[in-house]
């Protein structure tokens, strides 16, 4: 398959592969929410390009649009697939109310130990 | 008409130069700006693909998260990483990123290409929702009407989240103290 | 939290409420033109964001305390298990059953409106008290200080 027709679902994966960099090999707390925050970024990017089609067209019928079958018609033949987003605009509040459960976690862990290096965290104490 | 293709890849490719500055700089003020950058970059793309709700969420959206890290970071102590290189860690996120790579190009070989996506069943969608539903907005009518158990589901997951954050951030074992509930 | 500067404070006054009607206008218009409960609920958070961040926490927590906003998000919830379940007695569960008089007027499309807003009143309550819950934690704890500034 030529390179053209997958090119912006490759760039979409280096995305997530950034972000994955960033949640393994960062020891900053705050580094690794940002980790999160770019896969999550990455995942809805990527189902978004999948449902691309056309010209760009937004699936919002307008009311000049419904008094001319054959415009409506070609709109609705052209328009871009509503499905993945209906369900990634769910999943962007959602991972809004994710990082704010993540965020009162690095609080109580600063609170704790007065630090958000994640290697100094790991030391039990008593 | 408007052709959105170069705009798109230049945007995307904004989108990575950013969340590497992001996650490779010292400071922590300008990792969250360039994270902010980055959220707004992609509601632009968001704007470019034809997703008009999607593009208003995610500004709305970045804007609050730009916040709360700002009021995370800003007011603790320490502001600057000093990290040392942890060679494992990164040798190891290195190598699985590369295997990720090459295993999403293996597969796209497989996938539909980039433009004309399947639409077994958002065809029909598109089609019937003004006589089904009479809702002009499609994507409006998919989440409340056609697949409303995921909104379902998703008013749940948002319950229990900021439910968890409740949990998390109350004062545990001090009787004597009202802690986190303000004197009403 | 304290507040801000007497600039931050007046410009606030005069913005605010145009940001709350503005996201009543996108869950109440969301079957017609883009936007819907979930953006709409988000920009009403963010509005009482904006509240909070420029005159401290103790005013806007009087005006929807940490309770209020519990009890808003579930009534949210309720609303929508309830819009869901119009069509038990006929066995149909989430039916688009009412009546659907014009179309591209506000009063179209059955249940979407009500569930819109259902939805738009329980993300804009449980995004505010995770925020809430967030500016108001004191730390006791080693390097904090009392006063969650």
């Amino acid at each position: 398959m030529m390179p053209r027709e997958f090119l912006p679902y490759f760039l979409a994966m280096v995305l997530l592969v950034i972000g994955l960099y960033a949640v393994m090999g960062k020891k900053n707390l705050v580094k690794i929410i940002i980790g999160v925050i770019v896969m999550e970024y990455a995942i809805n990017l990527f189902l978004v390009l999948v449902g691309y089609r056309g010209t760009g067209d937004a699936p919002i019928v307008t009311k000049e649009l419904n008094q001319n079958p054959e415009a409506l018609k070609a709109f609705l033949a052209n328009a871009v697939d509503p499905l993945p987003q209906a369900l990634i605009l769910t999943s962007i509040v959602i991972g809004l109310a994710t990082l704010v459960l993540m965020i009162a976690i690095a609080i109580r862990i600063y609170e704790k130990y007065g630090t958000f290096d994640v290697s100094k965290i790991r030391k039990l104490r008593g | 008409m408007f052709d959105a293709l170069p705009h798109i890849y230049t945007l995307i490719f904004l989108m990575i130069v950013g969340s590497v500055i992001a996650i490779e700089t010292r400071d922590l003020l300008s990792t969250v700006i360039s994270i902010g950058a980055v959220g707004f970059l992609l509601s632009l793309v968001y704007l470019m693909l034809g997703a008009p709700d999607l593009a208003i969420t995610q500004v709305v959206v970045e804007i609050i998260v730009l916040v709360t890290l700002i009021r995370l970071t800003v007011t603790r102590d320490d502001t600057t990483v000093d990290e040392h290189r942890d060679v494992f860690a990164l040798g190891s996120g290195l190598v699985f990123g590369g295997l990720l790579l090459a295993a999403s190009i293996y597969c796209f070989q497989d996938a539909v290409a980039f433009g004309s996506p399947l639409m077994t069943v958002s065809q029909g969608y598109l089609d019937k929702s003004l006589q089904l539903t009479g809702a002009a907005n499609v994507v409006m009518a998919i989440l409340l009407d056609f697949r409303a158990y995921d909104t379902l589901g998703e008013a749940t997951v948002i319950f229990t989240a900021i439910l968890g954050a409740y949990v998390v951030l109350r004062k545990i074992g001090r009787k004597h103290d009202a802690g986190d509930v303000p004197h009403s | 939290m304290r507040g801000m500067s007497l600039i931050v404070k007046t410009v606030t006054r005069l913005v605010a409420e145009f940001i709350t009607i503005f996201a009543v206008y996108i869950v109440l218009f969301g079957h017609l033109t883009p936007g819907g409960g979930f953006t709409g609920g988000v920009i009403l958070a963010c509005s009482f964001v904006l509240l909070t961040l420029a005159f401290g926490k103790d005013f806007s927590l009087h005006i929807l305390s940490k309770r209020a906003a519990g009890i808003w998000d579930s009534v949210g919830a309720l609303a929508f298990l309830i819009v869901a379940l119009i069509g038990y007695k006929a066995g149909a569960f989430f039916l688009n059953l009412w009546a659907k008089p014009a179309t591209f007027t506000l009063k179209s499309a059955g249940i979407i409106p009500i569930a819109n807003i259902a939805i738009g009143v329980k993300v804009a309550a449980a995004l505010f008290g995770g925020f809430i819950a967030l500016a108001v934690f004191r730390r006791h704890g080693p390097g904090g200080y009392e006063e969650d500034e």
